[in-house]
This record gives C-alpha cells, sequence and structure tokens, in this order.
C-alpha cells in the first residue's frame, strides 16, 4: 500500500512574512489517483502546488513527491512531474509539432522516441492536419487538449493540472477529462485544481482548502453523505462559507 | 547542451516569426544611420575655395588648376594676406581657405615635405568636414601625380593642416553614428531582451519552464543569444553604411570596435536581464527601458549635445549610462583613430559595469523563483 503511495505531505507549511498562505496541511496522493485540488481563490492552493513542484521551499514541514523529498530534490522532482495550467496553453507562435518537440527535448525524450510518439498523439488526437499549425490559430478547447497531452508526454509519475479546463465549453471539458481518466489508466497520477464542481465530482478524492488548512478530504460521494449534501457544489459551499480571507 | 540549443532554436522562431518586430529591428539601424547622415550632410556642390598663395609657383599653380577642374570645388577668390582670411569668410564670400606655405615648391623638392593650410567654416562641422574631406583629396591626388612625374626625384608628401575656424574641436561631425550604435544596442539588447523575458512571465510560460527540469540560467541565456545575433548583424550594417555611404571612416583598428561593440551588447543584455527582473509586464518593461535607458542615450550620451556642454548635474548622471562610456570610446577609436589601450579607462568601466549587471540581475533572478 505504501509503496504506491506517489505523493506524501506532512504538516506542509508556507509563510510570507506573518501570513501563513498554507497552514499545516497532510495529505497522501496514490499512484494512479486523480486527486482533486479544490479551494476559493486565495485559499491556498497555487502555494501548497508550487511548493510540490519544486518551485517554492516550504517553510516548514515535509514530504515526498515522486520519491523524492520536496525541501531537498526538488531537481529530481521536476524530472519525474508535468505540469500544465490553465494561464499556459504552449508557445502561440510555435508550431504543433514544434512545441511538442521542444518538450519532449526540455524532459530528456529520447530522440528516436520523439517522432514516432508524435505521430502517434496526433492520430490519438485527431490533430494529424494540424501538425504545421502554429498554436494560436488552434481553438481554446484543442489547445488546452495538446497542452495536457505535451504536459504527460515524457510519461512523468505525476501530472500537476492547474485550472486545466479554464473558459472551455463543456463539450470539450468532457473531451478533456476522457483523456485524464486514459492517463491515470497508464498510472500517471493526476493532481488536478479546479473551479468548476462538476469536474471535482470526477475527481476520485478530493480535498478543500479553505484559509490554508485542508478542511475535508474524502471521496466525493463520502463528502456528499459527510455533510448531508446533494451535491459537490454544496459541500464546496458549506465550507467555504466559513473563510475569512477574501480575494 | 542538446536543451540549451532546443531552446536557442525556439528563441529564433518567436523573432523570426514576428515579421514586424524583425523587420523593426533590422531595418531601423539602416534607416536611422541614413536619415542622420543625409539629415546633417547636404550635397556638396559648389564649394568655393579661395587662395592665399604665399610660394606662387609651378606646383601650387597646378594644384589650383586641379581644384578649378574638378566639378565640385571652385576657385572663389586669390587673397594675399592673412587678414583677409577672416573677411572673407565672414562675407560668405568662401566655403575653405586653402594657404600654401612660403616656398612651398622649394621645401617641396628640398625636405620632401611642405605644408598648405586649410581652413574651413567650422560653424557647421559635418559640411566643413566635408568639404575637408574633398580639398585633402584633391591635395593627395595631386602628391601622387608628383610622385609619380619623372621630373622629381624621391618621394613627396604635402601635408594639409587642418584649422577649423569657429568650432575648433569640430563637435558635433560625425557624433551620430556612434550615437545610432550606442542607441540600437541598447534598444535591441536590452529592451527586446528584457520584454521576450516579460512576455513569458506575461503568458504564464515562464512558469513552465521553471517547473521543467531546465537550469533557469540556459532559458536566459537561451534568450540572449538571438539578440545577439541581430546586433551583431546590426553592427556589421552600421558600419559598412557609415564606411561606403556616408564616407565617415574607420580610423582607428576595427577589431578594437567590435571587441569594444561587443562587449557593450554584453553590459546591454545583461541589463535586459535586470530590467526584466523588476518588472512584471511587457509594457512595464518598455516604459523601463525607454524612459530609463533610450531616452537618457539619446539625450546624455553626448549623441545630439555635446556631454561637455552639458550643466555639470547632467555629465555626473550621464556618467552611469553604459552607452555613454561606449559611445565615447567608439568615437575616439572609429573617429579619431586612437588606439584600444587609449580608451582603457572606458573599456575598464564597460566591463566593470557589465559584470556588476550580471552579478546583480542572476541573483535577483534567483530570488524571484524562490
Amino acid at each position: 500500500m505504501n509503496t504506491s503511495t506517489v505523493i506524501k505531505i506532512q504538516e506542509l507549511t508556507k509563510q510570507f512574512g506573518s501570513f501563513t498562505a498554507v497552514d499545516h496541511i497532510s495529505f497522501d496522493v496514490k499512484k494512479g489517483e486523480i486527486f482533486g485540488f479544490l479551494g476559493a481563490n486565495g485559499a491556498g492552493k497555487t502555494t501548497a502546488m508550487r511548493m510540490l513542484c519544486g518551485l517554492s521551499k516550504p517553510t516548514s514541514g515535509n514530504g515526498t513527491v515522486a520519491g523524492f523529498d520536496i525541501n531537498l530534490q526538488s531537481e529530481q522532482i521536476k524530472q519525474n512531474i508535468g505540469y500544465m495550467s490553465q494561464k499556459f496553453s504552449l508557445y502561440e507562435d510555435l508550431k504543433v509539432w514544434e512545441n511538442i518537440r521542444l518538450f519532449a527535448g526540455i524532459y530528456g525524450v529520447k530522440e528516436n522516441i520523439i517522432a514516432p510518439k508524435t505521430e502517434e498523439l496526433l492520430n490519438q488526437l485527431g490533430f494529424v492536419n494540424e501538425k504545421n499549425t502554429l498554436v494560436k490559430h488552434l481553438p481554446l478547447g484543442w489547445k488546452q487538449k495538446l497542452a495536457f497531452s505535451v504536459s504527460i508526454f515524457h510519461e512523468p509519475k505525476i501530472v500537476f493540472l492547474d485550472e486545466p479546463t479554464g473558459g472551455v465549453d463543456p463539450a470539450t471539458r468532457r473531451q478533456f477529462w476522457e483523456l485524464i481518466y486514459q492517463a491515470a489508466d497508464r498510472g500517471i497520477t493526476i493532481f488536478v485544481t479546479t473551479h468548476y464542481m462538476d469536474e471535482a465530482e470526477y475527481c476520485n478524492r478530493v480535498s478543500i482548502m479553505v484559509d490554508g488548512k485542508i478542511e475535508a478530504l474524502d471521496s466525493p460521494t463520502q463528502l456528499k453523505q459527510q455533510f448531508n449534501a446533494k451535491s459537490m457544489e454544496d459541500v464546496f459551499f458549506r465550507l467555504a462559507r466559513k473563510a475569512k480571507r477574501g480575494e | 547542451m542538446k536543451q540549451f540549443l532546443a531552446f536557442v532554436i525556439k528563441e529564433f522562431h518567436h523573432i523570426l516569426r514576428d515579421r514586424r518586430t524583425i523587420l523593426i529591428l533590422l531595418i531601423m539601424p539602416i534607416i536611422q544611420i541614413i536619415l542622420f547622415g543625409f539629415a546633417v550632410t547636404t550635397e556638396v556642390k559648389n564649394v568655393r575655395v579661395s587662395i592665399l598663395d604665399h610660394s606662387k609657383d609651378d606646383i601650387t599653380q597646378n594644384i589650383i588648376q586641379q581644384i578649378n577642374a574638378n566639378e565640385y570645388l571652385s576657385i572663389s577668390e586669390n587673397i594675399y594676406t592673412t587678414d583677409e582670411i577672416d573677411e572673407i569668410f565672414r562675407k560668405n564670400k568662401t566655403d575653405l581657405v586653402l594657404v600654401f606655405s612660403d616656398h612651398f615648391d622649394n621645401d617641396l623638392r628640398h625636405s620632401g615635405q611642405a605644408s598648405v593650410q586649410i581652413i574651413a567654416d567650422g560653424t557647421d562641422p559635418n559640411m566643413a568636414t566635408m568639404y575637408v574631406t574633398y580639398l585633402t583629396n584633391i591635395l593627395l591626388s595631386a602628391q601622387q601625380s608628383l610622385n609619380s612625374g619623372e621630373t622629381l626625384s624621391g618621394k613627396f608628401s604635402i601635408q594639409p593642416v587642418v584649422k577649423l575656424l569657429y568650432n575648433p574641436r569640430m563637435k558635433g561631425a560625425y557624433n551620430f553614428v556612434p550615437g545610432v550604435m550606442g542607441l540600437i544596442f541598447t534598444l535591441i539588447c536590452a529592451m527586446m531582451t528584457s520584454i521576450s523575458i516579460v512576455r513569458e512571465k506575461e503568458t504564464g510560460t515562464m512558469e513552465i519552464l521553471l517547473v521543467s527540469p531546465v537550469k533557469p540560467i540556459f532559458i536566459i541565456f537561451a534568450k540572449m543569444i538571438p539578440y545577439f545575433a541581430l546586433s551583431c548583424i546590426n553592427l556589421t550594417s552600421i558600419l559598412l553604411l557609415s564606411v561606403y555611404v556616408l564616407d565617415v571612416p574607420i580610423t582607428g583598428n576595427v577589431f578594437s570596435l567590435i571587441f569594444i561593440s561587443l562587449l557593450f551588447i554584453i553590459v546591454s543584455l545583461s541589463l535586459g536581464l535586470l530590467i526584466s527582473t523588476v518588472t512584471q509586464t511587457q509594457v512595464a518593461a518598455m516604459l523601463v527601458s525607454g524612459m530609463v535607458l533610450i531616452m537618457p542615450i539619446m539625450v546624455l550620451s553626448g549623441m545630439m549635445f555635446p556631454i561637455e556642454s552639458m550643466p555639470h548635474i547632467l555629465q555626473t548622471i550621464s556618467c552611469i549610462l553604459p552607452a555613454r562610456w561606449y559611445i565615447i570610446s567608439i568615437k575616439k577609436i572609429m573617429i579619431e583613430g586612437l588606439s584600444i589601450f587609449m580608451v582603457w579607462k572606458e573599456v575598464c568601466i564597460l566591463f566593470s559595469m557589465g559584470i556588476f549587471l550580471i552579478i546583480i540581475s542572476l541573483k535577483k533572478f534567483n530570488n524571484r523563483l524562490e
């Protein structure tokens, strides 16, 4: 059981001056799990995620991501994770294949693997004709799907998705989640933040952060029972209402 | 290394795909040089040369005839005393005065050397230089024909002594070429580099790169390389233009010139890096580099107004601009023909500025990652 834990966080804290952005949070994520990381704006989601990705050092607390210490081995962590955010969807002025090529290269994917895998990926996404299209000419939904595929191109152990479906229509979001499920089936752990509560239902387990603390952590079904709510949206509102921090 | 190369290629793609920007960056220096060049140098025609011939011998007569035969120059007055020089200039009867020394012929035949003096009106230094250059060329060709003539044995040299009335130090002349160079490199290296780094912050791609295993320093250097290359292209085009189109000579050593330019390009690149660490948006980066760098460079670096005639406080402020030292050293090497050892002070200052900027900006860059 313990061997399949890919993220293990204990008492993780981040302070900016006197402000505690992330307040002693602890949780585990298992291999192949789709872990929803929810919270209102300013709850500390992004800060927590940045620490997990090795982008910022925790003030206190410890943990491992993909088997590496977040305090000491951020370089190794970076090798083993993928990352995608809503804000970012690839380089607009590079062609589709150039983006794939660039990021594959950054993550050290072997030269002889890149070309066939690119073809396979384009086939899968139905993007074969768009290989030489500049990314800026793709519709947003396509960009997001491509960005996700690029972020798991190097077969990371974990992929961090920061509001990946922001601004995308429901049909495309559906397709996007199909991609996520496929990746999870291949054993890639998905760590995802989202604002869409219907998406929270798709997750295996969900944590909800309020004011830097994790207030609830369980499967969507359990959470709904626990809070006696009809939907995740209800659960979220009940918890988020307690928040004292504003934007 | 392959990673790094992939990055450099990506950066080139960014720049080359942005057609408008690349065109502006490549053509702007050319336009500027030509514009400045032709705005300050109008056509040379009917330049009036007055002669003060103390010697009156065959050779001086020969030279005077050659001047008259030239399509751009014509003899306007013959004067007989030095007092008249000032008078005819003031009455605007002449553009140049050519003075032959006593015993010109004699000196030339016996010592192989003779002096002439060229006096020009320095109030318009650019025009004055042009006139003097034309006249000097005629003197040189006269000297050549004397040397090839068989009537005289040995080598002769006529040494023109140029005297500019009213503005003897020729402030302003040619200033614009080093000035434009300073401006262009600051623009491309500091401004464009900072904008391109900040753009990645703005679009969020910087975040993605930082999450990736790439070393941040790689990202930065990969950004600098294309702008470095662009600057080298511009350096070449500016130098070629000034030599072949504007006739601004490179009197000093070309390699010293290139060396100092590369040094300045590196200083500007690190300046751009520094700007990118203190700004968050492209607009801010553009404003900072525009207001803090470009504007002061235009005004303070001696490109438009001579530094010597500026108020003391502005002179002091101009000292912190790398471009000031660059422009001075380029002027010294390119126009005055000094060797690189004569500008060691400027080189040292640029060098220390470069080191200082690189250290500060790398430190800031790393801090920001925290």
